[in-house]
């Protein structure tokens, strides 16, 4: 049986080295075509009317002079009159015009009533102390709510079980759930569910979960030698992809349908927008050759595409562009969901942790948002924690690289860190001394944490709370950790060997510009010993094998273990196919830089031109997969631990705080693309520099509108704030062996909690909220009065 | 807020491109349809739109003629009409820099301009810089570095950043950092895009 391993060392040409992007060429050239770039013939485009209030009825829809309007060419109320709204920026109008202009002018022509309701969005607030708990039905939305939350499983069932649900669940629901991979044992719990229809929850903004108990916290506190508690969090912030979200769909004619879509998810976009047409999966062809930037936010058509898809139908198949203008997309298209708690840690008189308790709470929109799973990493054995989901008038909450990790990582590791500083101990020896409750990747956690140190000085630098230097200028060391699963998601390829020696996979990936291309072309090429510009790769189009959508780390691991193996298979295939010619047997050959010969004795030998011309007119094609039991062994793992360490700059008359440094040090398993994957996690930690120090979906309580809708005050990281970023990726011989492993959801995740704490070392105070603006990190230090700029106040 | 005032954004009574049709007045428009004329100020001033006229633009060395509204953008023409789509829209308000063209050899946001104002100028856009066969050293310099990601904001970037190592070429990386800094990156290439900058200059540490 054919070897499906992993090349060994001196079978890689490419694998673990740094090889340019394949698509660098095009994208650089502006020749990259993106959704938004496509311009058929014929082009309509779609604008919306949206909901300016945060809550509100619609009373009634005037569309008569939009609909007056030449070039208006279809028009669709989306909320008609009694529906409610709950978030400003909420559909009520879709229409298309034949040129961007006249849509938005016809928009704006629109006269919608509203009734204003009240609303609420102050999630920042410490809930009160005597909410119910939430005990009433679950809906469809607390559902999908605690799904996007990743809740576990078993919790989810126990939740279904206890509360019951207030809609009743059809087959197709069921079978939509298994489509998603759901565990069994929720819709198990679906099935066996009461139904209680009607009796939605309580009115008020809170639903608090019940306290979680593990061991005896009360006496752990009661003995514990140092107690600190604290209050940590971070607000709603957006993806703010730079392409919005968005589609072109057009009807060549009225049984099918295709669509350019901006996505992570081409495989899985048609099984979305199938049955809300009346058509098939199969009717609907789905394309994406480049997106900009999705990172957790794009894996459904979304109600606007649905709109452009009625619209174009109603067209007589016209295609109809919708895609999201800036403010609607800061508003609407993607929540990544706030998280505060107030903290206490105990620790016994050597500093072994004993005692956490935690109240957290935090919003992703009107079903109120999921909770991070705390403590984060550490397993202390005596816990009590409690959360209350907010329900907020924005929009809802999506996937943001490694949902509720950054948030569960600052609320622990900020609380430990301040923890060590009480006890007047290096926060580094604190997290060592520790280190074993995280669990399997303890080890990994440690020889990190030495890299790290190494790499910063932590060693030299390293100085209690509070910089004593003269001078407003104070300098501070922090660290955090993180994990990750990132296991392969389920991929298939057809893999074809023309007779010309060229090497084409089709695959219905997708590339989000994290290297997709270029990871399947080194697999296949160095599996096949051939040179990489004889691999093509096509992806982006659900009319090629499916290949799970890319969300959580699972692409590098799906499609290099699908590929890997197809063209395992195809090298053997055609291996026999010759061998008679090198009067070898199939076993005896090998394909090395692009010659076939026999191992033993390398003048028998052709190129590998020579040999893909006898393999006939039609060349071979397989089919590769993962997981396949069948062609051992498992390619991809789950698991990955990764430390930060931050130095920061503060300076305490103005507020403004430089990441100096950042230090990452990460085990991946397996590194395919070197380069690709530095940059991925490069750019995590970036968006991570971007996020603590200024990224904020701000909220008027009076309006409920966000006020920051755009890209001027929503403000993103530039090349200024970007200082001295350096990673060392962990591959030990030990941690190949793993196989492919995702790394894009770690990188993000320590380095706010790594500047936090650098903030709390440099200024000798905790500034508890991000973003770490001038104005929140002056706010804590006059808290904390003078006394704290001369350190060690906490 | 009422009605009317949710339909004029900002509540100026002015939507954006309304604010940008009187921009699009102007004394030295060459004539390509018969504008109003007004006295402003004691002076004839020609009034364009708001119905389509036609508008010539040299785009790469090459015009291009479309019958366009005044208040269409210098980004949108050039994306919707001539179907150069290399120059993005991001922000649609001069922020991200991701429609970064040239005006004559001047980096400008192809978003902040109307079309109509373009005329008589000489427009290169990401397209007329080179073709992916044949890249300039700005683009190789990104390629080996790995200076992008979904490279939405690159043609931007490199548009920048090619105008400024011209002009710049022994710049530090800390004037290069402040000189790039009308740029922005979700994806977080930033360390890539210094790596490239210090290959293009030869240039130190801050
Ligand atoms: S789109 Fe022009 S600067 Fe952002
Ligand atoms: S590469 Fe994606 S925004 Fe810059």
């Amino acid at each position: 049986m054919a070897d499906y391993k992993w090349p060994d060392q001196q079978h890689r040409s490419y694998l673990g080295k740094k090889i340019d992007r394949l698509d660098g060429p095009v994208k650089l050239t502006g020749r990259a075509k993106y959704t938004y770039d496509y311009n058929p013939k014929g082009l309509l485009y779609g604008a919306l009317v949206t909901c300016p209030y945060a809550r509100a009825k619609v009373l009634s829809v005037d569309t008569s002079a939009a609909e007056k309007m030449p070039g208006v060419k279809a028009l669709k109320v989306v909320k008609t009159p009694g529906t409610e709204t709950h978030w400003a920026g909420d559909e009520i109008v879709a229409l298309a015009a034949v040129d961007e202009r006249i849509a938005e002018d016809a928009a704006r022509a629109v006269v919608v009533k509203y009734e204003v309701l009240p609303h609420f969005v102050q999630d920042e607030i410490e809930p009160p102390k005597d909410i119910p708990l939430a005990s009433g039905p679950l809906s469809q939305e607390d559902l999908e709510d605690m799904f996007s939350n990743q809740v576990p499983e078993g919790k989810i069932a126990d939740a279904i079980k206890t509360r019951g649900i207030n809609w009743k669940p059809d087959e197709g629901f069921f079978k939509d759930l298994k489509g998603y991979g759901v565990d069994q044992v929720v819709i198990d719990a679906l099935r066996g569910a009461q139904v209680k229809p009607g009796t939605a929850g309580p009115k008020s903004p809170y639903k608090r979960t019940a306290v979680q108990t593990e061991g005896d916290p009360d006496k752990a506190f009661a003995e514990a030698a140092y107690v600190v508690e604290g209050v940590y969090g971070m607000p709603v912030i957006t993806h703010c992809c730079l392409e919005t979200h968005g589609l072109v769909a057009e009807w060549p004619d009225q049984k099918s349908m295709n669509v350019h879509v901006s996505t992570q998810n081409v495989s899985g976009m048609a099984a979305q927008m199938a049955p809300m047409l009346n058509l098939s999966a199969s009717d609907i062809h789905v394309e994406q050759q480049n997106i900009g930037g999705g990172f957790g936010s794009k894996f459904g058509p979304d109600s606007w595409g649905m709109h452009a898809a009625e619209l174009s139908k109603m067209a007589g198949g016209a295609p109809v562009k919708m895609m999201l203008d800036r403010k609607v997309e800061q508003e609407m298209a993607g929540a990544r969901p706030s998280a505060y708690g107030r903290v206490k840690v105990g620790a016994d008189k050597d500093g072994n942790l004993i005692a956490w308790e935690s109240n957290s709470w935090g919003t992703g929109g009107v079903t109120g948002g999921g909770s991070p799973p705390l403590p984060y990493l550490f397993r202390i054995p005596n816990q009590k924690k409690q959360h209350t989901a907010v329900s907020c008038n924005i929009g809802s909450a999506r996937a943001w690289r490694a949902p509720n990790h950054p948030q569960a990582s600052l609320l622990t590791e900020c609380a430990l860190d301040d923890l060590a500083a009480k006890m007047g101990m290096d926060p580094m020896d604190f997290f060592l001394k520790n280190i074993e409750m995280t669990g399997p990747r303890a080890k990994t956690y440690a020889e990190e944490f030495k890299i790290a140190a190494e790499m910063i000085g932590w060693k030299e630098k390293w100085h209690p709370r509070g910089d004593k230097t003269p001078g407003p200028l104070k300098r501070g060391l922090g660290l955090g950790l993180h994990t990750w699963g990132g296991r392969g998601h389920e991929s298939h390829c057809d893999l074809t060997v023309h007779p010309d020696g060229g090497v084409e996979v089709r695959i219905g990936s997708q590339d989000l510009g994290t290297g997709t291309r270029t990871v399947i072309a080194i697999v296949i090429a160095d599996a096949m010993g051939i040179p990489i510009e004889h691999v093509k790769v096509f992806l982006g189009d659900n009319k090629y094998p499916m290949s799970g959508a890319s969300g959580g780390s699972t692409t590098s691991g799906g499609v290099s273990s699908s590929t890997h193996r197809a063209a395992v298979d195809a090298r053997d295939a055609l291996l026999a196919k010759v061998a008679s010619s090198l009067k070898a047997q199939p076993e005896e050959l090998e394909v090395v830089k692009g010659t076939v010969r026999v191992k033993s004795d390398h003048s028998r030998a052709m190129t590998w031109k020579q040999a893909c011309a006898k393999v006939g007119p039609v060349g071979i094609t397989v089919r590769g997969n993962n997981p396949d039991r069948t062609k051992p062994p498992d390619l991809t793992n789950s698991g990955i631990g990764g430390v930060q360490m931050a130095e920061v700059s503060v300076d305490i008359e103005t507020g403004v705080v430089r990441v100096e440094k950042l230090m990452a040090v990460q085990d991946a398993g397996l590194i395919v693309s070197k380069k690709t994957c530095e940059t991925q996690m490069l750019g995590g930690m970036i968006m991570a520099v971007s996020y603590s120090l200024y990224e904020e979906k701000v909220m008027d309580p009076t309006t409920g509108r966000m006020l920051n809708p755009n890209i001027e005050f929503y403000r993103l990281a530039g090349l200024p704030d970007i200082k001295d970023l350096r990673i060392h990726l962990h591959n030990t011989q030990e941690q190949e062996n793993r196989g492919v492993i995702g790394i894009a959801e770690g990188a993000v995740t320590a380095p706010g909690t790594a500047i936090s704490n650098a903030i709390a070392n440099a200024i000798g105070v905790r500034v508890p909220f991000m973003p770490f603006t001038p104005g929140r990190v002056l706010a804590a230090l006059e808290e904390h009065g003078q006394n704290a700029m001369a350190g060690g106040a906490m | 807020m009422n009605e009317e005032d949710r339909k004029k954004p900002e509540g100026s009574g002015l939507s954006r491109r309304d604010f940008m049709k009187i921009g699009g007045m102007t004394l030295a428009v060459p004539m390509v349809a018969s504008p109003k004329v007004l006295r402003v100020g004691g002076e004839d001033v020609e009034v364009y739109g708001p119905e389509k006229t036609m508008v010539t633009l040299n785009v790469n060395g090459k015009l291009m003629r479309a019958e366009l509204e005044p208040r269409v953008t210098l980004l949108d023409a050039l994306r919707e009409s001539f179907d150069l789509t290399g120059s993005k829209r991001v922000c649609d308000r001069a922020t991200c820099g991701a429609c970064t063209v040239w005006l004559d050899e001047k980096p400008v946001y192809a978003c902040g301009m109307l079309a109509i104002d373009a005329q008589g100028h000489k427009i290169t856009t990401i397209e007329g810089i080179s073709t992916p066969e044949n890249m300039d050293a700005v683009q190789k310099a990104f390629w080996e570095n790995d200076a992008q990601q979904c490279g939405f904001c690159t043609p931007g970037f490199v548009m920048a950043t090619k105008a400024f190592v011209e002009k710049n070429p022994h710049a530090t990386l800390e004037d290069a950092r402040k000189g790039l800094s009308g740029n922005l990156c979700r994806c977080g290439t930033y360390v890539g895009i210094h790596s490239a900058l210090r290959q293009l200059t030869g240039m130190k540490e801050a």
